[in-house]
């Protein structure tokens, strides 16, 4: 049987404020534990809450960002469940008028199609605690530890519609999300420190299909790679099952990226009872309709529009666009060096081709590629202005990816890659070749001009290997097309 | 002020006012004063029960920091005054039990606005008092520390939540005392104390560093022996706290300022449910007769309608609870308060702790508002009570188109006999029903003593509308000018009166 899988996405998404949601506690990450807990963070009896205007104008710019309802009424509830990394013992977030509404983005696929996916809504919350579960499970107590630096560190979660079909598509929704929050800078996007973390809903179902499988949810996952693999392994495990005649069990699962293992955490039946209701030491945020419109006037460009300006002010194609546009890294790397270069299509096909290989070949991201993009930039000018032939820049990227050089010029000058454009240099090479093969110009020159035009590779090669890839193919093919006539 | 003649008052005899004048006129030092107090406290009061806590050493160095601020010339009305504060009020240094056992070893780190304020003033603190645990009852019977008494009659309950407050300042243990009051708790335990106590608009004092049992209703006011006690307290307790999301940014009126206005065309309304079935006929005489003074004085009178009052006990006991199930939750044993003896694993960490440091009226409550916020059950209890509350404010909202002040009884009876309902939470809550309604309005309200009923006290309630407490003050000042009930002494306690 054919299956089909069907994805939704929960993204806690850490906003950037520089104290927490309720506090004036700082948010910075890797203080030693619990030195970043204010009385508030630590719930401590007596001690009140009071909002942090900036995550609510992070998350109004969020809700702009992907051309969402604004809700202007926000109640902030308590989520009750007992943990000890949640002080208070309720988790103060939103339930039934979150800030940010339904609203949409799309993805591009590898077939050049975009694809959307709805956003059902997004909500602002406060983030809890950690809990240590390694450093102290040696005792003699069996102890953990708790850090409550995280705790009442503002989040918005995002939740998607079941709206991607397979792990491609939801990670290429993660990183434009990634894109989309960074690009705002209302999150650092350090995915490493859990700024962004991903919850899956998986399930599968016959194709063609329309009731929906039972689903599981695989939580706290903090890479696009990790992200990639626990679908596809729960997707696989789902079909397994099913084909084996066993029925998926609603349950939460948590997958370690390090083992590649997977694991039920606890079943439906096991779930919390949350009684939630509007907190009452918080009074509804009302949003006006004024403080919408600054946060308008101050939203920098997105995504979407950095794609349309990509295709009518840069002349790229719509796919180029898409890809090029859709993490901010990459459309910052490549707009510098589309700039440093003159030629923006020349410098999409790099960054595009050698540049994503090498870095893939490399498991690196954009931000930390050896090569910069204000050298990528100066390597494409070299090409542009015939100082190099695309074969040779080959060579020039590869020895600025090996920090041999700063500069594309710098390269060509020390291993003496400069492209020859002088006529007579160029004849010169043209002759000696002609020169040593006789027979092949006595050929060329008998045959009529279809042959002709598949023979004269021959001589550009020759011309070519003889100038150790230097000479301006396009003037050696001119050249040698008058010296043969 | 008073029209009595002028003989020499002892010390303790005097109401706040007079001990700021007198400390200011250099009559008596704070230090004299403030001695005198934690004397009383020490036999009197441990005899009531009334303190958890006295800090001698620290009331001591404030009184002296006091007259040198008096010899300096650097006063607040406030400077040098004996206070004490009721057990939920966070003291940085001073143990803050709320009157449970889970609190008993909790020493705040921070200090709650209120007595920051009273500290900024220069008052003394002399110590911290009982209460019902976790400001949970109306009898102070279910305090960790035991039960405190009347100072009128021993044997009977001082009211409650606030009932080391009341009965502290009923026995002159100090000058002035603070309270809470989240359906009744201040005015209340006044009322059966025969003391003046205040329930400001809800949002008008900070709740900042007030341990939490029902976030919506819990209001700070001020306990004292007269209105204009009150008022100078209020005073200092008023005003907006940016650490307090729900308090008013509101500009504070001088509360004693309008102390003496005539209340001659002052609009009284008499809601009809107030003088209804449960209510002591003797205690309906002392409020007629009160409300007699008042036409003396120039009001007038007229019967009003209040009509949800009898849902108010119903819909009270769904959404305090419900707010106290989450406010309680932080009380787990893994970062304060009691944590159980070796526990196994996590969930006997949590159980045995809660179970072992809560009491058993704050257990039911827990129970009774996870129950009321539980699936399935929300709807026909949490937002049905809600519901109510907007109705019951909308109520009062009506009335006071046609009154400026409405009046009643504060309590249905006066103090009753130590363990006379405690196995029966209902008629105990039923107690409340004169009270609880103004808070779920968010309305300012007084109790002022306006009679005796066998020997005990009785007090009138005046309800005003949101932050009009200078009208109530104003009215109870005015009261107090043609009666001395608040002058009374408690029996019993005079032996000590030589002060």
């Amino acid at each position: 049987m054919e299956w089909e899988a069907v994805i939704g996405l929960e993204i806690h998404v850490q906003l950037a404020t520089k104290t927490k949601i309720f506090s004036g506690a700082s948010t910075a990450f890797g203080a030693e534990p619990n030195t970043q807990a204010c009385a508030v963070d630590l719930g401590l009896p007596g001690i009140l809450p009071v909002v942090n205007e900036e995550a609510i104008n992070m998350a109004i710019k969020f809700g702009l960002g992907i051309k969402a309802e604004i809700n202007k009424v926000n109640i902030f509830e308590r989520k009750n469940y007992f943990y000890p990394d949640l002080p208070k013992g309720y988790q103060t977030t939103q339930l039934d008028k979150p800030i940010v509404g339904a609203g949409h983005m799309d993805i591009a696929l590898d077939d050049g199609s975009t694809h959307r996916v709805r956003i059902h809504h997004a909500h602002l919350e406060e983030d809890a605690g950690k809990s240590l579960h390694e450093a102290f499970s040696t005792g003699s107590h069996g102890m953990s530890g708790i850090d409550l630096n995280r705790a009442g560190t503002p989040l918005i979660e995002v939740v998607t519609e079941p709206d991607m079909r397979n792990a491609k598509q939801a990670v290429a929704f993660a990183r434009k999300l990634h894109s989309i929050v960074t690009t705002l800078g209302i999150c650092d996007g350090e995915m490493s420190q859990g700024s962004m973390r991903f919850d899956v809903n998986v399930s599968v179902r016959p194709q063609g299909q329309e009731k929906l499988g039972t689903r599981t949810e695989t939580k706290n996952l903090n890479s696009f790679k990790f992200m990639e693999r626990a679908i596809n392994k729960e997707i696989q495990r789902q079909i397994e099952a099913i084909e084996d005649g066993f029925e998926i069990v609603q349950e939460t699962r948590l997958y370690n990226g390090d083992t590649d293992v997977a694991r039920s955490m606890r079943s439906k039946e096991e779930a919390n009872d949350y009684r939630y209701f509007p907190c009452p030491d918080l009074l509804p945020v009302v949003i006006e309709d004024s403080r919408l419109e600054k946060i308008r006037s101050e939203m920098p460009e997105m995504p979407e529009a950095r794609k349309a300006r990509f295709i009518n002010d840069l002349g790229l194609g719509d796919y180029d666009a898409e890809v090029l546009s859709c993490e901010l890294a990459t459309a910052d790397y490549f707009e510098a060096a589309a700039k440093a270069g003159g030629d923006a299509k020349l410098a999409a096909n790099w960054v595009m081709g050698e540049l994503a290989k090498t870095l893939n070949q490399n498991d690196l991201e954009i931000v930390s590629s050896p090569v910069s993009a204000e050298a990528l930039g100066g390597l494409v000018a070299r090409i542009k202005d015939n100082t190099i032939s695309g074969k040779i820049a080959k060579q020039v990227f590869e020895a600025l990816w090996n920090n041999e050089g700063s500069s594309a010029d710098e390269v060509i000058e020390k291993k003496g890659l400069k492209q020859v454009t002088d006529i007579g240099a160029i004849e010169a090479i043209i002759d000696d070749v002609l020169a040593r093969n006789p027979a092949q110009v006595e050929q060329y020159r008998a045959a009529d001009d279809a042959r002709r035009g598949k023979m004269v590779g021959f001589f550009v090669g020759q011309t070519m290997k003889a100038s150790r890839g230097k000479a301006n193919p396009g003037m050696v093919n001119q050249l040698l097309k008058k010296k043969l006539q | 002020m008073n029209e009595k003649p002028l003989v020499e008052k002892s010390l303790i005899e005097k109401s706040l006012a007079e001990l700021s004048r007198s400390l200011k006129a250099g009559e008596v030092s704070s230090v004299e004063l403030t001695q005198t107090y934690l004397d009383r406290i020490n036999t009197l009061g441990s005899d009531l029960n009334a303190f958890i806590t006295v800090c001698p050493d620290i009331a001591l160095e404030q009184a002296k920091a006091a007259d040198e601020a008096i010899a300096a010339g650097n006063t607040t009305p406030l400077t040098g005054i004996p206070l004490a504060h009721k057990d939920l009020f966070c003291t940085q240094g001073i143990k803050t039990s709320c009157g449970s056992r889970m609190l008993d070893n909790f020493i705040a780190p921070y200090e709650s606005t209120v007595t920051a304020n009273f500290k900024a003033a220069g008052a003394v603190n002399l110590g911290k008092l009982n209460m019902d645990e976790f400001a949970m009852g109306g009898a102070n019977e279910n305090s960790y520390y035991g039960p405190v008494k009347n100072p009128w009659n021993h044997d009977m309950i001082p009211g409650g939540s606030s009932g080391g407050s009341a009965a502290a300042v009923a026995a002159r243990l100090a000058a002035g005392t603070t309270g809470t009051d989240t359906g009744g708790s201040i005015r209340q335990p006044a009322s059966m104390c025969g003391i003046t106590g205040i329930k400001p608009t809800y949002g008008r004092v900070s709740r900042w560093g007030m341990v939490a049992f029902a976030s919506s209703l819990d209001q700070a006011g001020p306990m004292a022996r007269t209105a204009e006690d009150a008022a100078m307290m209020l005073n200092v307790m008023a005003g907006f706290d940016p650490k307090d999301s729900t308090c008013m940014d509101r500009a504070v009126p001088d509360y004693t300022a309008t102390l003496n206005e005539p209340l001659k065309g002052l609009r009284i309304g008499l809601p009809k449910e107030y003088f209804a079935e449960g209510l002591d006929n003797k205690v309906e005489q002392v409020v007629r007769d009160a409300i007699k003074e008042y036409e003396k004085l120039g009001a007038t009178v007229k019967e009003i309608s209040l009509p949800r009052t009898h849902h108010s006990v119903a819909a009270y006991y769904v959404i305090a609870p419900a707010e106290a199930s989450a406010n309680l939750s932080r009380f787990d044993g893994a970062r304060f308060g009691h944590r159980c003896e070796d526990p196994k694993d996590l969930e006997d960490m949590y159980k045995r702790s809660r179970a072992e440091g809560f009491g058993r009226e704050v257990k039911n409550r827990i129970l009774v508002g996870a129950y009321a916020l539980s699936a399935g059950y929300y709807d026909a209890y949490y937002a049905k009570a809600q519901k109510l509350r907007r109705m019951i404010r909308d109520d009062f909202m009506s009335a006071f188109n046609e009154v400026d002040v409405i009046m009643g009884p504060t309590a249905p009876t006066p103090a009753f006999p130590i363990g006379d309902k405690t196995d029966d939470p209902v008629a105990m809550y039923l107690g409340d029903i004169f009270t609880i309604s103004v808070n779920l309005a968010g309305l300012p309200a007084m109790s002022v003593p306006a009679g005796m009923v066998d020997g005990l006290p009785v007090g009138l309630q005046i309800i005003a509308p949101h932050f009009e407490e200078a009208r109530l003050l104003n009215a109870g000042h005015q009261y107090q000018q043609v009666t001395d009930w608040h002058l009374a002494v408690p029996t019993g306690i005079d032996a000590g009166m030589k002060g």
